[in-house]
């Protein structure tokens, strides 16, 4: 716990940003490490753009650019469309286990901050041990629950199970962001006539703004790029998510890794998007739920 | 606040708690359960058979591979991560313009899902046509098959994973060494601490909350490494790149064993337990020594 204040009070808000700072010849060596870095960072992504753009005969080298550049891999995926049924479910997905993990998650983390009884001390340790239990470890027990609940192959089987995995970390960053708002503001409520619910909804509610872009970010990307489960549960082709279908293009055709390589890269887009515009908040984000156990 | 408003509030975490101990207690349970039965996964018919599925992991080749695999995928990539991400957060914290761009650029893998990024990396790894290779040939050394042997595929995996997320890694070092205040740093300067002496007697101490938890993160996350090797190696050649994920997955699904799995499933969920605990205890200790 300690840690996170910690943290959170070191924390620079423009740490991504660019402080206004001239071009300085005395900096060359850093310009050549850095120059190095960004090779060894973007070179994997200009491989799968290459691959993306060149037919299937073209067997030149894939650090040449591909001359003439071949668009049919792109028209083939997007002709078929799976791509974007992917997109979808991905969309629906990370949206219903957003929406479940915040009202359930920070009412949870309201009664554990503001009812520390020995009862709740022993609730709030045991949300936090299920950080430690990996998704693998349990898949026999889960698979076999899933079926006989008919719960594979639907949203609802999906969004729950990622919501149970993911609920200990969201418990764990609202229950100490909570712990910060002072009490006398509930008591005044209460004093006033408001009943729990209401005090949660008026008072509560409306101070976590922050720590929920922080939650929204961290658990977004998970499950967002969520691949362990999915393949296991999601196995009818129309709930297929995006790195199922990317999946499916690689194992699929045998040797024709164009299209599947564009359907990687339109299927990478969206975040890569999405984290370059955001940047700030994914890096405050990542900081804050680091610091988990 | 009263008592009774107090106890009320309880049920604020009745659904969180319930959907958890749907989704992953039961399983749980269910999971240790079916692990002493000889159980194919889908018949009614399921045979006790005690404590043997735990014996014949002992004697399952494949299963002690995996279990080194895992180790090192665990254990090599947090410290590769650990090294290179305090040295990268150290180099981007000099003063220099253009520095934000190297910190997004070198963050930006860990927004790729695994799977996708082993896809990729396979592109430079194949024996015919992969990136490496060209290069190799261009400098006109012969290539060489790398995920066609376990102990360069091996190597491979740990390359991918520390790379990918190394900026986990150096987003937290950076947000510590940030947090150090420059007073401390002028006060050494001025006492003749040279560059080396300021890093190692003061800024690194002062790291150990980050350290602490880019560790467990990263641990955590080699330990239960799954779709790199799903995308790259499939656990090939000879089964020899297995970590205990993708091997508990290949036992249920592949070869039918649902116990067998369930059984190794138990062991793997006990041993990423006791090792977080026992890292977890170490740094709190640390951090009460400072």
């Amino acid at each position: 716990m300690a840690k996170t204040k910690e943290l959170k009070e070191n924390r620079q808000p423009a740490m991504f940003e660019d402080e206004k700072m001239p071009l300085r010849a005395k900096d060359w060596w850093k310009y050549l490490i850095s120059l190095f870095l960004l090779i060894v960072y973007l070179f994997p992504f200009y491989i799968i753009i290459n691959v993306s753009l060149r037919s299937f005969s073209d067997t030149t080298s894939r650090i040449r650019f591909p001359d003439p550049i071949y668009w049919d891999n792109f028209n083939k995926v997007i002709e078929s469309g799976e791509i974007f049924t992917g997109i979808k479910n991905c969309l629906i997905i990370t949206a219903l286990v957003l929406l479940l993990e915040i009202v359930v998650g920070c009412m949870a983390a309201y009664a554990l901050a503001r009812n520390q009884s020995k009862l709740n001390e022993v609730v709030r340790s045991l949300i936090m041990s299920v950080m430690m239990i990996t998704p693998l470890t349990i898949l026999v027990g889960i698979y076999s629950t899933m079926s006989t609940i008919h719960a594979t192959s639907t949203y609802w089987g999906m969004v729950l199970v990622l919501s149970a995995f993911g609920l200990p970390l969201v418990i764990f960053l609202y229950t100490n962001f909570i712990s910060s708002i002072p009490v006398a503001l509930d008591e005044a409520a209460a004093i006033d006539g408001a009943s729990n619910f209401q005090v949660f909804f008026q008072i509560i509610l409306p101070q976590l703004k922050t720590v929920t872009v922080t939650v929204i970010i961290l658990q977004g990307v998970g499950v967002w790029n969520e691949y362990t489960y999915s393949y296991y549960f999601l196995q009818k082709t129309s709930m297929r998510t995006i790195t199922l279908v990317i999946k499916t293009f690689f194992s699929a055709v045998s040797n024709d890794y164009g299209a599947a390589a564009a359907t990687a890269v339109i299927g990478m887009m969206p975040l890569v998007i999405v984290y370059l515009c955001l940047q700030k908040y994914f890096i405050q984000g990542q900081v804050e739920g680091a610091v988990k156990g | 606040m009263t008592g009774t408003r107090k106890r009320k509030l309880n049920w604020f975490y009745i659904p969180a708690v319930v959907i958890m101990l749907a989704f992953i207690a039961y399983p749980l349970c269910y999971a240790v359960y079916l692990s002493f039965f000889k159980w194919n996964g889908y018949s009614v018919n399921k045979d006790f058979v005690g404590i043997s599925n735990y014996i014949s992991m002992f004697k399952d080749k494949v299963f002690i591979s995996s279990l080194r695999n895992t180790l090192v995928y665990g254990f090599v990539c947090t410290f590769l991560q650990q090294i290179i991400g305090l040295a990268m957060a150290m180099f981007l914290n000099t003063k220099f313009k253009g520095r934000g761009i190297v910190r997004t650029v070198i963050y930006m893998p860990a927004m790729i899902s695994g799977l996708v990024m082993g896809y990729i990396m396979y592109f430079f790894f194949q024996f015919k046509g992969g990136v490496i290779n060209d290069i190799m040939a261009s400098l006109g050394m012969a290539g060489y098959d790398w995920l066609g042997n376990g102990a360069s595929a091996i190597a491979v995996i740990v390359f991918i994973n520390t790379w990918q997320f190394v900026g986990v890694s150096m987003v937290i070092y950076l947000a510590g060494i940030q947090g150090v205040s420059q007073s401390y740093i002028e006060a050494a300067t001025v006492d003749g601490a040279s560059a080396w002496e300021r890093f190692r007697y003061i800024i690194l101490p002062l790291l150990i909350p980050a350290l602490s938890s880019s560790v467990i993160y990263n641990l955590i996350g080699g330990l239960k490494l799954y779709d790199v090797i799903i995308a790259l190696t499939d656990g090939g050649p000879a089964k020899k790149t297995h970590s205990l994920a993708t091997y508990i997955a290949n036992r249920y699904f592949d070869a039918e064993r649902a116990g067998y799995a369930a059984a190794i499933g138990v062991f793997s969920f006990l041993m990423i337990m006791v090792i977080s605990m026992i890292v977890n205890a170490y740094f709190r200790k640390k951090e009460v020594e400072i």
